[in-house]
Protein backbone atom coordinates (compact mmCIF):
# COMPACT_ATOMS: atom_id res chain seq x y z
CA UNK A 1 0.00 0.00 0.00
CA UNK A 2 2.81 2.29 1.23
CA UNK A 3 4.38 3.97 -2.16
CA UNK A 4 7.91 4.91 -2.07
CA UNK A 5 9.42 8.35 -3.26
CA UNK A 6 7.63 11.44 -2.92
CA UNK A 7 4.23 10.44 -3.61
CA UNK A 8 4.43 8.56 -0.53
CA UNK A 9 5.33 11.46 1.11
CA UNK A 10 1.96 12.61 0.36
CA UNK A 11 0.13 9.84 0.89
CA UNK A 12 1.14 10.45 4.18
CA UNK A 13 0.52 13.55 4.84
CA UNK A 14 -2.64 13.08 3.29
CA UNK A 15 -3.44 10.41 5.33
CA UNK A 16 -2.45 12.38 8.87
CA UNK A 17 -4.44 15.25 7.78
CA UNK A 18 -7.35 13.29 6.64
CA UNK A 19 -6.91 11.40 10.54
CA UNK A 20 -7.18 14.53 11.90
CA UNK A 21 -10.24 16.05 10.57
CA UNK A 22 -11.86 12.58 11.42
CA UNK A 23 -10.67 12.92 14.60
CA UNK A 24 -12.02 16.67 14.73
CA UNK A 25 -15.31 15.05 13.37
CA UNK A 26 -16.03 12.90 15.70
CA UNK A 27 -15.02 15.08 18.44
CA UNK A 28 -18.10 17.42 17.44
CA UNK A 29 -20.54 14.44 17.00
CA UNK A 30 -20.04 12.88 19.88
CA UNK A 31 -20.16 16.79 21.46
CA UNK A 32 -23.14 17.49 19.87
CA UNK A 33 -24.98 13.53 21.04
CA UNK A 34 -24.05 14.79 24.99
CA UNK A 35 -25.40 18.02 24.78
CA UNK A 36 -28.52 16.97 23.15
CA UNK A 37 -28.76 14.59 26.20
CA UNK A 38 -28.13 16.78 28.73
CA UNK A 39 -31.96 17.74 29.49
CA UNK A 40 -32.22 14.15 30.17
CA UNK A 41 -30.46 14.63 33.25
CA UNK A 42 -32.51 17.13 34.88
CA UNK A 43 -35.10 14.09 36.49
CA UNK A 44 -31.50 12.31 37.52
CA UNK A 45 -29.27 15.42 39.11
CA UNK A 46 -27.97 12.43 41.54
CA UNK A 47 -25.82 11.37 38.81
CA UNK A 48 -24.13 14.36 38.20
CA UNK A 49 -23.92 14.69 42.27
CA UNK A 50 -21.67 12.03 42.29
CA UNK A 51 -19.79 13.30 39.34
CA UNK A 52 -19.30 16.50 40.68
CA UNK A 53 -17.55 15.16 43.43
CA UNK A 54 -15.23 12.82 41.95
CA UNK A 55 -13.81 15.85 39.53
CA UNK A 56 -14.56 18.98 41.44
CA UNK A 57 -14.36 17.75 45.52
CA UNK A 58 -11.54 15.94 44.96
CA UNK A 59 -9.39 18.69 42.71
CA UNK A 60 -10.35 20.78 46.30
CA UNK A 61 -7.03 20.05 47.81
CA UNK A 62 -4.70 20.66 44.76
CA UNK A 63 -6.33 23.83 43.89
CA UNK A 64 -6.43 24.95 47.55
CA UNK A 65 -2.60 24.28 47.67
CA UNK A 66 -1.25 25.51 44.70
CA UNK A 67 -3.74 28.87 44.75
CA UNK A 68 -2.36 29.75 48.27
CA UNK A 69 1.22 29.19 46.75
CA UNK A 70 0.67 30.96 43.87
CA UNK A 71 -0.56 33.80 45.24
CA UNK A 72 2.06 34.06 47.79
CA UNK A 73 4.65 33.94 44.97
CA UNK A 74 2.74 36.67 43.62
CA UNK A 75 3.18 38.79 46.65
CA UNK A 76 6.84 38.43 46.93
CA UNK A 77 7.73 38.38 43.33
CA UNK A 78 5.14 41.56 43.45
CA UNK A 79 6.78 43.75 46.51
CA UNK A 80 10.30 42.96 44.78
CA UNK A 81 9.47 44.26 41.58
CA UNK A 82 7.12 47.03 42.90
CA UNK A 83 9.57 48.27 45.90
CA UNK A 84 11.93 49.82 43.47
CA UNK A 85 9.52 52.06 42.14
CA UNK A 86 8.34 52.58 45.79
CA UNK A 87 4.91 51.44 44.38
CA UNK A 88 4.62 48.77 46.99
CA UNK A 89 0.78 49.91 47.80
CA UNK A 90 -0.33 48.46 44.82
CA UNK A 91 0.65 44.87 45.57
CA UNK A 92 -3.06 43.80 45.86
CA UNK A 93 -4.01 45.14 42.71
CA UNK A 94 -1.01 43.13 40.77
CA UNK A 95 -2.14 40.48 42.95
CA UNK A 96 -5.75 40.20 42.56
CA UNK A 97 -5.76 41.45 38.41
CA UNK A 98 -2.75 38.84 37.87
CA UNK A 99 -5.06 36.02 39.70
CA UNK A 100 -8.57 36.96 38.76
CA UNK A 101 -7.50 37.46 35.04
CA UNK A 102 -5.06 35.23 33.74
CA UNK A 103 -3.81 32.48 36.66
CA UNK A 104 -7.10 31.66 38.17
CA UNK A 105 -8.62 30.76 35.33
CA UNK A 106 -5.95 28.94 33.41
CA UNK A 107 -4.03 27.36 36.47
CA UNK A 108 -7.06 25.79 37.50
CA UNK A 109 -7.44 24.50 34.26
CA UNK A 110 -4.19 23.11 33.78
CA UNK A 111 -4.08 21.56 37.10
CA UNK A 112 -7.82 20.65 36.56
CA UNK A 113 -6.41 18.72 33.09
CA UNK A 114 -3.60 16.98 35.23
CA UNK A 115 -6.16 16.02 38.20
CA UNK A 116 -9.65 15.04 36.82
CA UNK A 117 -9.40 15.15 33.29
CA UNK A 118 -6.64 12.43 32.97
CA UNK A 119 -8.65 10.39 35.44
CA UNK A 120 -12.24 10.65 33.21
CA UNK A 121 -10.21 9.77 30.17
CA UNK A 122 -9.08 6.16 31.85
CA UNK A 123 -12.35 5.67 33.65
CA UNK A 124 -14.13 6.01 29.95
CA UNK A 125 -11.79 4.18 28.14
CA UNK A 126 -11.23 1.57 30.39
CA UNK A 127 -15.08 1.16 30.80
CA UNK A 128 -14.73 1.04 27.21
CA UNK A 129 -11.81 -1.42 27.25
CA UNK A 130 -13.57 -3.82 29.63
CA UNK A 131 -16.93 -3.75 27.15
CA UNK A 132 -18.42 -1.90 30.03
CA UNK A 133 -20.08 0.55 27.73
CA UNK A 134 -20.95 -2.48 24.90
CA UNK A 135 -22.66 -3.82 27.97
CA UNK A 136 -24.67 -0.92 28.56
CA UNK A 137 -25.88 -0.83 25.23
CA UNK A 138 -27.25 -4.61 25.52
CA UNK A 139 -29.33 -3.69 28.16
CA UNK A 140 -30.75 -0.70 25.99
CA UNK A 141 -28.86 1.65 28.61
CA UNK A 142 -27.35 4.62 26.30
CA UNK A 143 -23.92 5.02 27.32
CA UNK A 144 -23.23 8.35 26.62
CA UNK A 145 -26.76 9.57 28.37
CA UNK A 146 -25.87 7.35 31.46
CA UNK A 147 -21.67 7.38 31.98
CA UNK A 148 -20.74 10.89 29.51
CA UNK A 149 -23.10 13.59 29.41
CA UNK A 150 -22.99 13.32 33.51
CA UNK A 151 -19.27 13.52 33.61
CA UNK A 152 -18.86 16.52 31.17
CA UNK A 153 -21.62 18.33 32.96
CA UNK A 154 -19.99 17.76 35.73
CA UNK A 155 -16.50 18.99 34.68
CA UNK A 156 -18.52 21.66 33.08
CA UNK A 157 -20.04 23.01 36.65
CA UNK A 158 -17.08 22.10 38.68
CA UNK A 159 -14.09 24.35 36.85
CA UNK A 160 -15.70 28.01 37.52
CA UNK A 161 -16.27 27.19 41.18
CA UNK A 162 -12.84 25.60 40.85
CA UNK A 163 -10.84 28.68 39.11
CA UNK A 164 -12.77 31.15 41.74
CA UNK A 165 -11.53 29.45 44.81
CA UNK A 166 -8.02 29.36 43.13
CA UNK A 167 -8.26 33.33 42.91
CA UNK A 168 -9.89 33.59 45.90
CA UNK A 169 -7.19 31.65 47.90
CA UNK A 170 -4.37 32.92 46.21
CA UNK A 171 -5.16 36.48 47.21
CA UNK A 172 -5.59 35.51 50.92
CA UNK A 173 -1.49 33.91 49.99
CA UNK A 174 -0.47 37.42 48.81
CA UNK A 175 -1.93 38.85 51.25
CA UNK A 176 -0.44 37.07 53.47
CA UNK A 177 2.69 37.43 52.01
CA UNK A 178 2.54 41.21 51.56
CA UNK A 179 0.92 42.05 54.05
CA UNK A 180 1.87 39.28 57.21
CA UNK A 181 5.38 39.00 56.24
CA UNK A 182 6.48 41.96 54.20
CA UNK A 183 4.31 45.19 55.92
CA UNK A 184 2.30 46.41 53.24
CA UNK A 185 -0.31 48.51 54.93
CA UNK A 186 -3.27 46.61 54.81
CA UNK A 187 -5.90 49.30 54.07
CA UNK A 188 -3.34 50.30 50.61
CA UNK A 189 -3.48 46.23 49.88
CA UNK A 190 -7.53 45.92 50.09
CA UNK A 191 -8.23 49.44 49.00
CA UNK A 192 -6.43 49.69 46.20
CA UNK A 193 -7.55 46.34 44.77
CA UNK A 194 -11.19 47.42 44.96
CA UNK A 195 -10.56 51.04 43.26
CA UNK A 196 -9.03 48.81 40.19
CA UNK A 197 -10.98 45.37 39.99
CA UNK A 198 -14.13 45.63 37.83
CA UNK A 199 -16.89 43.77 38.71
CA UNK A 200 -17.68 43.06 35.33
CA UNK A 201 -14.82 43.28 33.89
CA UNK A 202 -12.28 41.71 35.62
CA UNK A 203 -14.49 39.06 37.67
CA UNK A 204 -17.44 38.20 34.68
CA UNK A 205 -14.87 37.68 32.11
CA UNK A 206 -12.38 35.32 34.65
CA UNK A 207 -15.57 33.59 35.01
CA UNK A 208 -16.72 33.44 31.68
CA UNK A 209 -12.85 32.57 30.34
CA UNK A 210 -13.09 29.32 33.10
CA UNK A 211 -16.60 27.95 31.83
CA UNK A 212 -14.85 28.33 28.18
CA UNK A 213 -12.03 26.23 29.65
CA UNK A 214 -14.31 24.44 31.64
CA UNK A 215 -16.49 23.17 28.33
CA UNK A 216 -12.98 22.68 26.49
CA UNK A 217 -11.23 20.47 29.21
CA UNK A 218 -14.34 18.14 29.60
CA UNK A 219 -15.13 17.73 26.38
CA UNK A 220 -11.64 16.61 25.85
CA UNK A 221 -11.37 14.39 28.41
CA UNK A 222 -14.64 12.58 27.57
CA UNK A 223 -14.25 12.26 24.18
CA UNK A 224 -10.83 10.77 24.29
CA UNK A 225 -11.74 8.47 26.69
CA UNK A 226 -14.76 7.38 24.35
CA UNK A 227 -12.60 7.39 21.20
CA UNK A 228 -9.73 5.78 23.20
CA UNK A 229 -8.64 2.31 21.39
CA UNK A 230 -9.68 -0.13 24.23
CA UNK A 231 -6.56 -1.82 24.77
CA UNK A 232 -4.28 -0.88 28.17
CA UNK A 233 -1.93 1.15 25.77
CA UNK A 234 -4.21 2.89 24.21
CA UNK A 235 -5.91 4.31 27.40
CA UNK A 236 -2.29 5.72 28.65
CA UNK A 237 -2.35 6.92 25.23
CA UNK A 238 -5.43 8.71 25.49
CA UNK A 239 -4.97 9.39 28.85
CA UNK A 240 -1.40 11.43 28.03
CA UNK A 241 -3.56 13.05 25.29
CA UNK A 242 -5.94 14.05 27.23
CA UNK A 243 -3.60 16.50 29.54
CA UNK A 244 -1.10 17.40 26.54
CA UNK A 245 -4.35 18.53 24.50
CA UNK A 246 -6.28 20.64 27.02
CA UNK A 247 -2.87 22.32 28.23
CA UNK A 248 -2.98 23.40 24.46
CA UNK A 249 -6.26 24.35 24.08
CA UNK A 250 -6.75 25.97 27.33
CA UNK A 251 -3.34 28.19 26.60
CA UNK A 252 -4.50 28.82 22.85
CA UNK A 253 -8.20 29.65 23.57
CA UNK A 254 -6.96 31.89 26.52
CA UNK A 255 -4.73 34.23 24.44
CA UNK A 256 -7.99 34.48 21.81
CA UNK A 257 -10.04 35.02 24.78
CA UNK A 258 -8.04 37.57 26.28
CA UNK A 259 -7.67 39.43 23.17
CA UNK A 260 -11.54 39.69 22.62
CA UNK A 261 -12.01 41.06 26.18
CA UNK A 262 -9.59 43.36 26.85
CA UNK A 263 -8.83 44.73 23.69
CA UNK A 264 -10.69 47.50 24.27
CA UNK A 265 -9.73 49.83 27.31
CA UNK B 1 -23.63 8.43 48.73
CA UNK B 2 -25.30 10.51 51.86
CA UNK B 3 -21.53 11.78 52.58
CA UNK B 4 -20.99 12.46 48.53
CA UNK B 5 -23.68 14.81 48.82
CA UNK B 6 -22.57 16.88 51.84
CA UNK B 7 -18.91 16.90 50.49
CA UNK B 8 -20.58 18.66 46.94
CA UNK B 9 -22.76 20.59 49.22
CA UNK B 10 -19.27 21.56 50.69
CA UNK B 11 -17.43 22.54 47.44
CA UNK B 12 -20.10 24.43 45.46
CA UNK B 13 -21.08 26.85 48.22
CA UNK B 14 -17.33 27.06 49.39
CA UNK B 15 -16.88 28.38 45.29
CA UNK B 16 -19.72 30.41 45.67
CA UNK B 17 -18.59 31.98 48.77
CA UNK B 18 -15.12 32.38 46.81
CA UNK B 19 -17.33 34.40 44.20
CA UNK B 20 -19.33 36.65 46.52
CA UNK B 21 -15.80 37.61 48.19
CA UNK B 22 -14.49 38.05 44.86
CA UNK B 23 -16.94 40.62 44.41
CA UNK B 24 -17.87 42.36 47.57
CA UNK B 25 -14.13 42.51 49.27
CA UNK B 26 -11.41 42.07 45.70
CA UNK B 27 -13.95 44.23 42.74
CA UNK B 28 -15.87 47.79 43.83
CA UNK B 29 -19.25 46.15 42.97
CA UNK B 30 -20.52 47.80 46.05
CA UNK B 31 -19.32 51.20 45.74
CA UNK B 32 -21.44 51.06 41.78
CA UNK B 33 -24.83 53.17 42.13
CA UNK B 34 -24.18 54.31 39.07
CA UNK B 35 -28.07 55.36 38.64
CA UNK B 36 -28.35 57.13 41.89
CA UNK B 37 -27.26 60.48 42.41
CA UNK B 38 -27.34 63.90 40.62
CA UNK B 39 -24.96 64.39 37.44
CA UNK B 40 -22.98 67.96 37.33
CA UNK B 41 -20.59 68.87 34.50
CA UNK B 42 -17.58 70.76 34.22
CA UNK B 43 -15.12 72.48 31.36
CA UNK B 44 -11.79 72.19 31.21
CA UNK B 45 -8.72 73.25 29.06
CA UNK B 46 -6.96 69.99 29.11
CA UNK B 47 -8.08 67.14 30.98
CA UNK B 48 -5.01 64.74 29.56
CA UNK B 49 -5.15 61.14 31.56
CA UNK B 50 -8.55 61.61 32.75
CA UNK B 51 -10.81 58.30 31.98
CA UNK B 52 -14.64 57.47 32.22
CA UNK B 53 -14.85 55.91 36.12
CA UNK B 54 -12.17 58.12 37.22
CA UNK B 55 -13.04 59.35 40.96
CA UNK B 56 -14.48 62.54 41.68
CA UNK B 57 -12.95 63.51 45.52
CA UNK B 58 -13.72 66.43 47.74
CA UNK B 59 -11.41 66.71 51.18
CA UNK B 60 -9.72 63.62 49.43
CA UNK B 61 -13.21 61.42 50.02
CA UNK B 62 -14.55 60.26 46.96
CA UNK B 63 -17.66 61.65 46.66
CA UNK B 64 -18.52 60.42 42.77
CA UNK B 65 -17.49 59.40 39.36
CA UNK B 66 -16.76 60.63 36.28
CA UNK B 67 -19.50 59.37 33.57
CA UNK B 68 -18.91 61.03 30.59
CA UNK B 69 -15.88 62.81 28.66
CA UNK B 70 -17.19 64.98 25.84
CA UNK B 71 -15.17 67.68 23.49
CA UNK B 72 -16.95 70.91 22.78
CA UNK B 73 -15.67 72.06 18.75
CA UNK B 74 -17.05 75.35 19.29
CA UNK B 75 -14.81 76.49 22.63
CA UNK B 76 -12.40 73.41 22.19
CA UNK B 77 -12.80 72.70 25.83
CA UNK B 78 -13.10 69.22 27.59
CA UNK B 79 -16.96 68.62 28.79
CA UNK B 80 -16.41 66.40 31.72
CA UNK B 81 -19.98 64.74 33.29
CA UNK B 82 -19.28 63.59 37.08
CA UNK B 83 -22.16 61.39 38.79
CA UNK B 84 -22.27 62.90 42.64
CA UNK B 85 -24.11 60.12 45.06
CA UNK B 86 -26.91 61.97 46.16
CA UNK B 87 -26.39 61.33 49.72
CA UNK B 88 -23.53 64.71 48.93
CA UNK B 89 -26.63 67.21 47.89
CA UNK B 90 -24.85 70.02 50.15
CA UNK B 91 -22.16 71.02 47.15
CA UNK B 92 -21.93 74.68 47.19
CA UNK B 93 -22.74 75.98 43.51
CA UNK B 94 -19.67 78.13 43.43
CA UNK B 95 -17.41 74.95 44.35
CA UNK B 96 -14.36 74.80 41.85
CA UNK B 97 -13.14 71.84 40.06
CA UNK B 98 -9.63 70.68 39.10
CA UNK B 99 -7.75 67.51 37.67
CA UNK B 100 -5.28 66.29 39.96
CA UNK B 101 -2.91 63.30 40.15
CA UNK B 102 -2.56 60.81 42.91
CA UNK B 103 1.22 60.49 43.67
CA UNK B 104 3.88 61.29 41.03
CA UNK B 105 2.43 58.86 38.48
CA UNK B 106 -0.59 57.50 39.66
CA UNK B 107 -4.22 57.81 38.01
CA UNK B 108 -6.07 61.04 37.43
CA UNK B 109 -8.67 62.47 39.92
CA UNK B 110 -11.30 65.43 39.83
CA UNK B 111 -10.83 67.10 43.18
CA UNK B 112 -13.69 69.60 43.91
CA UNK B 113 -12.92 72.74 46.33
CA UNK B 114 -16.41 73.87 48.37
CA UNK B 115 -17.27 77.96 47.51
CA UNK B 116 -19.37 80.02 49.68
CA UNK B 117 -22.75 80.66 47.98
CA UNK B 118 -25.65 79.36 49.83
CA UNK B 119 -27.28 77.69 47.25
CA UNK B 120 -26.19 73.79 46.52
CA UNK B 121 -25.35 72.25 42.92
CA UNK B 122 -27.76 70.47 41.58
CA UNK B 123 -28.77 68.10 38.66
CA UNK B 124 -27.17 69.06 35.17
CA UNK B 125 -25.54 72.41 36.81
CA UNK B 126 -22.15 73.98 35.20
CA UNK B 127 -19.07 74.02 37.55
CA UNK B 128 -17.30 77.03 35.63
CA UNK B 129 -14.61 77.43 37.79
CA UNK B 130 -11.91 74.93 36.85
CA UNK B 131 -8.18 74.13 36.82
CA UNK B 132 -6.52 71.82 33.93
CA UNK B 133 -4.30 68.51 34.27
CA UNK B 134 -1.03 69.29 34.99
CA UNK B 135 0.80 68.02 31.75
CA UNK B 136 4.37 66.73 32.59
CA UNK B 137 5.92 67.43 29.52
CA UNK B 138 4.74 70.93 29.55
CA UNK B 139 6.10 71.57 32.93
CA UNK B 140 9.18 70.16 32.15
CA UNK B 141 9.58 72.13 29.02
CA UNK B 142 8.74 75.28 30.77
CA UNK B 143 11.20 74.62 33.66
CA UNK B 144 13.84 74.58 31.19
CA UNK B 145 12.52 77.46 29.36
CA UNK B 146 13.08 79.23 32.52
CA UNK B 147 16.25 77.41 33.55
CA UNK B 148 17.34 78.41 29.92
CA UNK B 149 16.52 82.13 30.28
CA UNK B 150 18.09 82.25 34.23
CA UNK B 151 21.11 81.69 32.56
CA UNK B 152 21.28 83.97 29.62
CA UNK B 153 20.17 86.21 32.06
CA UNK B 154 23.24 85.83 34.09
CA UNK B 155 25.71 85.88 31.52
CA UNK B 156 24.36 88.77 30.19
CA UNK B 157 24.35 91.01 33.17
CA UNK B 158 28.32 91.38 34.24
Amino acid sequence: MAIKGPAGWFQALGASALGFFERLGRGHLLLFSILGRLPALVPRFGLVVQQIYSVGVLSLLIILVSGLFVGMVLGLQGYYTLVDFGAEQSLGTVVALTLVRELGPVVAALLFAGRAGSALTAEIGLMKATEQLSGMEMMAVDPIKRTLAPRFLAGFLSLPLLAAIFSAIGIMGGYIVGVQLLGVDEGAYWSQMQNSVNFWDDIINGVIKSLAFGFVASWIAVFEGYDAVPTSEGVSRATTRTVVHTSLAVLGLDFILTALMFGEP
Amino acid sequence: MRTIEIWVGVFVAGGLAALFMLAMQVSNLTSVGETDGYEIKARFDNISGLNVRSPVTMAGVRIGRVVDIDFDEKTFEAVVSMRIESQYDQLPEDSSASVFTSGLLGEKYIGLEPGGALDNLADGDVIHLTQSSLVLERLIGQFLFSQGSDDSKEGAEP
